[in-house]
């Protein structure tokens, strides 16, 4: 499956010696961050909205039964920031944005589009890839920040409206800021960084090898969203492992 | 004369056993030629012989599986040779950049090496458009274009970087007779003004012998004959022949 693996570090490579020239395609990065912010925002406020909420609702009643209902807001603060959002956003962006990524270049590389770049003399990393790296690096942290916010409402909704929790706003909110610090914040912004990395290459290197006309496309689709999906799971772990040793 | 330096006007090509497999198929079974400088070449062949596999050898885009190809006495694949020679392709599909007006595809090349302030890429760009008929077409998507307007876009992107090697993957299909004949003049008139060498790969016998210095023919991936029209009229080959006479025959009923 990641036969393709040796390419899309190749092409990481490729992709991060062209960054002196991000400020010449300035454009094409601001559209890119314009439509990723468009096809996901809604998105991922009722996604995380909805996770935040689960979580509170189900941790809530067990730690209220033990007596331990006034740490909620930590465990739904940390897990939101260290772990689902950088997840769910990722998923989330692979399947919105990579698949889209994948999809456009595909037909490029089918309908010779970029054949046509490489005879002028255009690199298709630089006017192609370079954008759309830097616009998904920059959008998914962000989306990511977002995505905490709205989870934490979430669980706070749910802890104060359900009545085997019932725990007020505040004393959530107290809980939540004792237990989660600026770092919990920053771990998972790191995640997501790297996760947008994963999803920007892999789909643009899909895009980029895809062959057999029409229905190659459909391939590269996939499998970008497939291999996008797997590799952030498996990061993710070791991320996670690593991450733990700075803090 | 110095291979560093650019030939101000045409570039010349030689080709030398090319050989070349795609999806276990040989396409391309060792192909011998050269292209003088400023010439137009035309490539003729039935469908599915290796024309466009081979011209996009040419231009770098595919790497023979062996023999050599040397832009004015450089290998192709020795470094900066093809930045050096300034190429263009016109794509039998077109290849325009459906994302981008019909206007920044021909100016694409200008902007995105910005070689040009933007009101002169304009300007340019109108120039080019008006040569091939599309003065109106600038701001419209290539969505919107047929397949013959496609074409002639992609003819004014080519001539915009003013190429000193100009490949024409059949550049009258798709066309009416009218512009056939426009764009094979335009083609003429393009290689006479500017010395620009021209290979023209076409199934269009009227073009070929029209606009041709030197023909090639070709089948199932060698070439079997090849030089002036009029040689080429004399060829023997039985297949060639065929390809070259067959005419639609109608027979009404009776
Ligand atoms: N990328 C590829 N992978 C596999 N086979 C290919 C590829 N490109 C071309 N071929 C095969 O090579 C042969 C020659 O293709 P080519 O496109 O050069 O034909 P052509 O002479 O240009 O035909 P036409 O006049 O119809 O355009 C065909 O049999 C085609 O199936
Ligand atoms: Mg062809």
């Amino acid at each position: 499956m990641f036969d393709n693996l040796g390419q899309m570090l190749m092409l990481l490579w490729r992709t991060l010696r062209e960054l002196g020239a991000t400020w010449h395609q300035r454009r094409k990065v601001a559209e890119q961050l314009f439509e990723i912010g468009n096809a996901s925002l809604l998105m991922a406020c009722i996604l995380s909205l909805f996770i935040g909420g689960v979580l509170a609702l189900q941790t809530g009643p067990t730690l209220a039964e033990r007596g331990l209902v006034s740490f909620l807001g930590q465990i739904v603060g940390l897990s939101m920031c260290r772990e689902l959002a950088p997840v769910m956003m990722a998923v989330l962006i692979a399947g919105r944005i990579g698949s889209a990524m994948a999809a456009e270049i595909g037909s490029m590389t089918v309908y010779q589009e970029i054949d046509a770049l490489k005879t002028m003399n255009i690199s298709p990393v630089r006017y192609l890839v370079l954008p759309r790296l830097i616009a998904i690096s920059v959008a998914l942290p962000i989306l990511v920040l977002f995505s905490v916010l709205v989870g934490w409402t979430g669980g706070a909704l749910v802890a104060s409206a359900n009545y085997q929790i019932a725990l007020s706003m505040e004393a959530y909110f107290n809980s939540l800021r004792s237990g989660v610090g600026l770092m919990d914040l920053l771990n998972g912004l790191a995640k997501s960084f790297v996760f947008a990395l994963v999803i920007g290459i892999v789909s643009c290197q899909q895009g980029l090898s895809t062959i057999g006309g029409p229905r190659g496309i459909g391939r590269s689709v996939t499998k970008a969203v497939v291999n996008s999906i797997i590799l952030i799971l498996i990061l993710d772990y070791f991320l996670t492992r690593v991450l733990m040793h700075l803090d | 004369m110095n291979p560093a330096v650019p030939h101000p006007d045409g570039v010349s090509i030689r080709v030398r056993g090319l050989r070349k497999t795609l999806g276990g198929q040989e396409v391309l079974k060792g192909i011998d030629f050269d292209v003088r400088r400023g010439e137009i070449f035309v490539i003729m062949g039935p469908s599915g012989c290796g024309k466009t596999v081979l011209l996009k050898h040419l231009i770098g885009l595919l790497t023979p599986d062996a023999g050599e190809i040397w832009i004015e006495g450089e290998p192709i694949h020795s470094d900066g040779v093809l930045d050096r020679h300034r190429m263009a392709m016109v794509f039998q599909s077109g290849a325009l950049l459906n994302s981008l007006t019909v206007g920044e595809n021909v100016g694409l090349y200008l902007s995105e090496h910005r070689l040009k302030p933007p009101e002169e890429i304009a300007r340019v760009v109108a120039e080019k458009l008006a040569l091939v008929g599309l003065q109106d077409a600038a701001d419209k998507m290539p969505g919107e274009l047929s397949g013959g307007m496609k074409k002639r876009a992609s003819i004014a992107r080519a001539l915009v970087s003013e190429p000193q090697l100009i490949l024409y993957d059949e550049p009258t299909s798709e066309l009416d007779p009218l512009m056939a004949v426009t764009v094979g003049e335009e083609i003429l008139n393009l290689n006479r003004r500017m010395k620009v060498t021209s290979v023209v790969v076409t199934h269009d016998r009227d073009l070929a012998f029209g606009i041709g210095d030197r023909i090639a023919l070709m089948s199932d991936g060698r070439i079997l004959a090849l030089g002036t029209p009029a040689e080429v009229r004399q060829t023997p080959h039985p297949l060639l022949r065929e390809f070259l006479t067959a005419s639609f025959q109608f027979q009404p009923a009776a």
